[in-house]
């Protein structure tokens, strides 16, 4: 073939690239009018009935309120699974005798590392704060549990046809129809407080300004990854609570960097496909001229 | 591409008791799956919600895609950098990577929940370019597609004038027979964009599954997670696509009863040296920018792993690669090869499974015999596979060039 029918061809296939260019957006998924719920675990009285609640609005097995009553199961610490989209756990209350409780369950982030690792937009941050997952979507790869940093989504390993990733949906037909999440509903101390999260966190400095001695100087889920829309204060160091220490940047933000850095318009593929083909069509004017030079007859 | 090719099918039976073993460990490996698919993924695998990954992932996908590498690395050196030496070995490691990448997928299917909605990154509604593993999902696609395009020379060099398709099939002789003079005479022409592709799509989701677990920085172990890993599974695909080519080319000459390649492999193992200290160059780099080297000998279990994989799987071949000796040893060299493949294979490994750290984590993991069974039996079909094409098609390079006299294969 000839130098022109090779590049046209070439650059055919770099366009058809080029034109593929599915990744134009960077933007930092921190919706405005998101909800929140803010949780005082120094109110929490660790009576379990947030989990009955999940349970009944999520139509997840469930026993009655009366078994939840049983405290034996804050001998060990527990984490949500697909059948209990959050729990309580108790921890021992520092500097004084007695224990504090902390509800666990997915705390939405603002710009969620799952939603970022799902390939097929599974996972997505709602305006309302909700991150929400689409089963029909999804392929069950599980990659949303390898990024999420707070261990959240569980698996539905045992289910052989359709097996879901579950974790707390934030109750979205609920709060889409006005109402509050089942947990908060039933909260009989409110410890958990819904509402607008920008409200929420303003509530939050308030409280810790008002009683300095009630609460460490931290808002849990301000900063951390990015910010979530669940956010916690306590009266003690929120790592004796059960919480990771992260940082303030999302994980998501790190690989899509990385992500949009290389791929940027699709430029260092198309230029390396370029340089390659380069290289490739000066090797072979070589290989000619110098055949020719020999005056060995060569073919095509 | 070019015309200095003499491929044939080797003859030879197919069936030997090596084929039969392999035979068994596919059968074991179908029980094993059978169970997957009636009873979910928690009946034959140790995952829970705080090891969503194993060795599905670890083994027969990261490993079997770097180990895949030679194919891209071999249609470069050859096709693209006009190194026409080693085109005897462009058509092996090109099988390789085609099946490698077609058992890659199977795998793959093991380990999705919802295998049937596999298509849905095909779907623009679904797209997301953010994702990494959309970027990998996407890349091995079209890299399967045209690892197969790239077969096709081989597929018409077979069976060009010979169609004969048996019973009711034989009224389509004619039409089959046209569409291999069709791909005759259009694929030389064209092969090049695809060969040039197949680098491209290569480099791309070599270096993105690197990128997978750069979303966990803190599930991941600071020896092993980076930004830069991306660039270091480029780097170590790079590697290891020679290694592979050395490896399987000695294996096939005991396997098939040819010599050694050595020709071919010893000047194929010159570049290793380069490549090697790209690799372990940036990984140090990126260890001393870290502030990371002082856990070389925090004297934990991860820091031995990492010495292992680093020293016995690239310090130690790099080392090896420089000698003459080495390089001109078949023995030698298929030592200095195998090393390599054991270092990334451990990589691959370090980098998914043992730098991987649940946040409340309750056990460690570790593969439940139904996972090693059906990763045991995926590479059992791949070998199987390998046999097959090998014996029933042009792959293999002819020692004593047998060309019909007179009338010779204008393409390649």
């Amino acid at each position: 073939m000839d130098r022109r029918d090779f590049l046209k061809t070439v650059g055919a296939v770099g366009v058809g690239i080029a034109a593929a260019d599915a990744s134009a957006s960077t933007a930092v998924h921190a919706p405005p009018d998101a909800f929140g719920v803010l949780v005082d675990t120094t109110a929490c009285i660790g009576c379990r009935k947030c989990e009955w609640a999940c349970n009944q609005v999520n139509e997840l097995p469930v026993q009655p309120l009366e078994e939840f009553e049983n405290k034996d199961v804050f001998a060990a610490m527990r984490r949500p699974d697909a059948g209990n989209f959050t729990v309580v756990n108790q921890w021992a209350r520092e500097g004084r005798e007695g224990n504090v409780w902390a509800k666990v369950q997915c705390l939405h982030c603002n710009d969620p590392a799952c939603a970022s690792a799902c390939l097929v937009s599974a996972l997505e941050k709602q305006p309302n704060g909700a991150v929400k997952y689409d089963p029909w979507r999804c392929m069950g790869c599980r990659y949303c549990m390898v990024a999420c940093p707070f261990q959240i989504p569980a698996y539905q390993y045992a289910d052989a046809l359709s097996p879901e990733v579950r974790k707390c949906t934030f109750c979205v037909e609920r709060i889409s129809g006005g109402e509050r999440p089942g947990c908060v509903e039933i909260c009989p101390v409110e410890c958990l407080i819904y509402g607008k999260r920008e409200e929420l966190l303003t509530l939050a400095h308030e409280r810790i300004g008002a009683y300095p001695g009630r609460y460490v100087d931290h808002v849990y889920g301000e900063h951390e990854v990015g910010g979530t829309s669940w956010l916690y204060i306590a009266g003690q160091p929120f790592t004796s609570l059960g919480f990771p220490e992260l940082g303030e940047q999302s994980p998501a933000r790190i690989t899509e960097n990385i992500q949009h850095g290389i791929f940027r318009r699709f430029i260092a593929p198309v230029a390396l496909y370029a340089t390659l083909a380069q290289v490739m069509w000066l090797g072979s004017r070589k290989d000619e001229v110098a055949a020719a030079a020999k005056g060995e007859d060569h073919h095509e | 591409m070019s015309s200095h090719v003499h491929a044939a099918p080797i003859r030879m039976r197919f069936f030997t008791r090596g084929t039969w073993v392999l035979v068994a460990l596919m059968a074991v490996g179908l029980v094993f799956a059978a169970v997957r698919f009636t009873k979910g993924i928690g009946a034959v695998t140790n995952l829970d919600n705080q090891w969503p990954w194993g060795i599905w992932i670890a083994i027969d996908i990261a490993c079997g895609v770097a180990l895949a590498a030679g194919g891209f690395t071999t249609a470069a050196l050859a096709h693209v950098f006009h190194r026409e030496k080693f085109e005897p070995i462009v058509r092996p490691a090109l099988i390789t990577a085609m099946l490698g990448y077609t058992v890659v997928v199977i795998g793959l299917l093991a380990d999705l929940g919802r295998y049937y909605n596999v298509w849905h990154p095909m779907v623009p509604s679904m797209w997301s370019g953010h994702s990494v593993l959309f970027e990998v999902g996407i890349c091995v696609m079209f890299y399967l597609t045209v690892l197969y395009i790239e077969f096709l020379p081989m597929v018409t060099e077979r069976f060009r004038g010979r169609v004969a398709l048996p019973g009711a099939l034989r009224p389509l002789n004619g039409f089959v027979e046209g569409l291999l003079r069709l791909f005759d005479r259009t694929l030389g022409r064209i092969m090049s964009v695809f060969i040039i592709a197949g680098v491209v799509l290569s480099c791309m989701h070599q270096s993105s599954l690197g990128a997978l677990m750069v979303i966990a920085p803190y599930k991941m172990h600071p020896l092993w997670w980076t930004q830069v890993l991306p660039l270091l599974f480029l780097l170590s695909a790079f590697c290891v696509g020679p290694c592979m080519v050395i490896f399987e080319s000695m294996l096939a000459s005991r396997a098939f009863g040819r010599r050694p390649e050595m020709e071919v492999l010893g000047p194929l193992s010159k570049i290793l040296p380069v490549l090697l200290f790209f690799f372990i160059s940036t990984k140090a780099m990126d260890l001393a920018v870290r502030g990371q080297l002082y856990r070389l000998a925090d004297g934990s279990w991860q820091s031995g792993v990492f010495l292992v994989e680093m020293g016995v799987g690239f310090v130690l071949p790099f080392l090896m690669f420089f000698s003459s000796r080495v390089r001109r040893s078949p023995r030698l060299l298929f030592t200095a090869a195998t090393l390599v493949i054991f270092g990334v294979v451990m990589n691959r490994i370090d980098v998914f499974l043992v730098a991987f750290r649940p946040v409340y984590a309750t056990k460690h993991y570790f593969p439940h015999v139904g996972e090693l069974a059906i990763t045991t039996g995926l590479i059992a079909f791949l070998i199987f596979a390998y046999r097959f094409v090998v014996l029933n098609f042009p792959v293999m390079h002819v020692e004593a060039p047998a060309s019909p006299p007179g009338k010779e294969a204008p393409h390649a």
